[in-house]
């Protein structure tokens, strides 16, 4: 197949909002716990122990959505942790952020290790079928659409709603103004570190769930080092996406049209060129949207920077 | 709750922070040692007689710690300068890689073929680090996530040259690097065992860096800018220049550890050179306060807690993972003891 005919395949446009809903899952808590001034680099860490729980609840006899539900939940309990440590006491953000990373990856590691001793082949669960199979008999995108499963959905319906929050609510007002300048929300009768303690919280969240739809939806197994850096280039897709919802919905599809069509250059193209120069393409191109959108991007005046109560 | 800062840390609280954090991470790690059904107390004292316990033990604790300290180190400097080196894996890999790609057209005498080796190494580093930190100089893009993702970037690159233009036709199709030429190997410190003389290496580091540290313009002007960038300038030091600079030491560091473990240790480059390396190394920088000679302490102690506990795993059948669990909790816990030596609880 030549490299023009891929472009026209229900296949990759099916795999490409595939790949792309972990990373809207993630962007979208990242961009949340930014708005409010509190960079979280635990993601790693958070979406790695969101697919761990998500599976293990299932693997247990839970159902899907209660999966779903487990990872979340554990994906707030990393962001309390976050929070606690800087928001309450103020520590390094960065730092922070990556001592959550590597406990939130070895611990599920460990669970997951205590509960599935190592074996030959990894167990499975039945993860998520496609939500809407009647779709398929829509001319052209109908059988894109019909593929997807729930979470896909889902993450759609959370990029519409956190865009209508943060523009169009006083709540999102609130979150931005924690962002930009705490003192000045303070001053308004709000409280930067509940708003903050709440974002980091319900980001978090978000982020497990993206780390759960690895683990139920696109695999049916967990296995260690599975997120593979979609943390980080979620990261950079929030600073690709001017820490705006709508634009983060377009930068995870965007990279995920990339890697979605690399996938498939790779299995045309063959053995002419090294499968690892492939497997690169993701992270140079976040590299790449980071150093374009750098320039411009208007990053949340307060974010990095503890809020201590009478002091400046 | 609010919190007041000390006017001065208290000395005892400065140096117990450490063990105060490594005592809790203990604690915590054993509450999970716990739920896997093993004797506890049994799983410490393995662990400690698997560090320690013989002699085989205390020189494979000390092959794990040469690394550590080079990458403690370049986490220390980095930090030291509000530079955010999370990309001291990569920076490993690629002196790895450095070293043995170099040593396949560099034909010379041992002594000065580990020196030279050691400085590619080191180059290697450099470039890997210097490229982020001056996007980050000129342009505002955060290094944080360009690190971390050149470490993806550089692990796949090791894996193309393993399996493409330095992979070993005698390996029967495994993917490892032709191995290093005898000379470009690093002398054994006790005969049948892997301790190796960059250990010696890695202490002189240590050393080096804390008189730069402690006793250079460069090192005043490297802390002045990690304390406030903005009065750094106003003091006239050259931010640039000296976040530059500090790029330089700190990736030269991490890239001279990469060269170091595959002279010292393997002989040839395979892309698990590192369980690690680069991460553990913050946690080394963070445990030691990110003083230089603390970082050999704390480098110290995580080999031995990587090392101890892959004895105590295997004996009790503990999931090795918690190695990494108590790792990166002592960070954690060590984040909260700074805080706590820096600020009090005001009645």
């Amino acid at each position: 197949m030549s490299m023009w005919e891929i472009l026209f395949t229900a296949g990759l446009w099916a795999s490409v909002l595939r790949i792309a809903t972990p990373l809207i899952f993630g962007t979208l808590g990242a961009l949340l716990c930014e708005r409010v001034g509190v960079l979280n680099l635990g993601i790693e860490g958070i979406m790695t122990f969101g697919a761990m729980a998500g599976w293990l609840a299932v693997f247990n006899g839970a159902d899907l959505w209660t999966g779903l539900a487990v990872a979340a939940i554990c994906g707030g309990l990393f962001g309390a942790l976050h929070a606690v440590l800087t928001v309450s006491l103020g520590l390094s953000q960065h730092v922070t952020g990556l001592g959550i990373t590597l406990f939130a990856s070895s611990f599920s590691y460990y669970l997951f290790r205590l509960v599935v001793p190592v074996q030959g082949t990894p167990p499975t669960i039945e993860p998520f079928g496609p939500a809407f199979p009647g779709l398929a008999g829509i001319p052209g995108i109908g059988p894109v659409l019909a593929a997807q499963t729930a979470p896909t959905w889902l993450a759609i319906g959370a990029v519409l709603v956190l865009a209508w929050v943060l523009a169009r609510t006083p709540l999102g007002l609130a979150l931005r103004m924690t962002g930009e300048n705490p003192h000045a929300a303070e001053a308004q009768g709000l409280d930067p570190i509940a708003l903050r303690y709440g974002a980091v919280i319900c980001g978090s969240a978000l982020m497990a769930v993206g780390g759960a739809f690895l683990t139920m939806s696109a695999f049916n197994s967990f296995f260690p080092t599975m997120v593979q850096g979609r943390g980080w280039v979620c990261i950079a897709l929030v600073v690709f996406s001017t820490w705006r919802p709508g634009r983060a919905l377009l930068g995870a599809l965007l990279f995920a049209f990339f890697d979605a069509y690399q996938l498939r250059l790779q299995t045309s193209l063959g053995k002419a060129v090294p499968y690892q120069l492939f497997l690169m393409m993701p992270y140079v191109l976040s590299i790449v949207a980071l150093v374009i959108m750098s320039r411009r991007a208007r990053v949340p005046q307060a974010l990095m920077q503890p809020f201590r109560r009478g002091s400046r | 709750m609010q919190f007041e800062r000390r006017a001065k840390p208290p000395l005892w609280l400065t140096l117990g922070a450490p063990l105060i954090a490594v005592a809790a991470a203990l604690v915590l790690s054993g509450l999970l040692i716990a739920l896997s059904g093993a004797p506890v107390f049994e799983a410490y004292g393995t662990i400690v007689t698997s560090a320690f316990g013989t002699r085989l033990a205390f020189t494979e604790t000390l092959t794990r710690t040469t690394p550590l300290i080079l990458t403690g180190l370049a986490a220390a400097v980095a930090f030291r300068a509000r530079v955010w080196n999370i990309g001291a894996e990569g920076q490993f890999y690629l002196g790895a890689f450095a070293a043995v790609a170099c040593a396949q057209w560099l034909d010379l005498p041992g002594v000065v073929m580990i020196p030279a080796l050691m400085l590619m190494g080191a180059l290697a580093g450099v470039i890997l680090l210097v490229i982020p930190v001056l996007m980050r100089v000129k342009s505002g893009v955060d290094e944080v996530v360009t690190t971390l993702l050149l470490n993806f970037i550089v692990l796949l690159f090791v894996s193309l040259a393993v399996e493409g233009f330095l992979k070993d036709p005698m390996a029967f199709g495994w993917p490892k690097s032709v191995p290093l030429p005898a000379e470009a190997r690093l002398d054994k410190l006790v005969p049948k065992t892997r301790l190796h003389a960059g250990l010696f290496v890695a202490l002189a580091c240590a050393v080096a860096v804390w008189v730069i540290d402690r006793f250079s313009t460069f090192g005043l002007r490297a802390r002045a800018a990690g304390a406030s960038a903005e009065a750094a300038t106003f003091a006239g030091v050259p931010l640039t220049g000296t976040l530059i600079r500090v790029a330089c030491l700190s990736g030269g560091l991490a890239g001279l550890a990469g060269a170091i473990e595959v002279m010292g240790v393997r002989g040839y480059l395979t892309t698990d050179l590192s369980p690690g390396f680069g991460y553990s190394g913050i946690v080394v920088a963070m445990l030691a306060g990110l003083n230089a000679l603390g970082v050999v302490a704390a480098a110290l102690f995580v080999a031995a807690v990587f090392v101890g506990t892959d004895g105590m795993s295997r004996a009790l059948e503990v999931p090795s993972y918690i190695a990494d669990v108590t790792v990166s909790l002592s960070l954690l816990a060590m984040l909260v003891a700074i805080f706590f030596s820096q600020w009090r609880i005001r009645r």
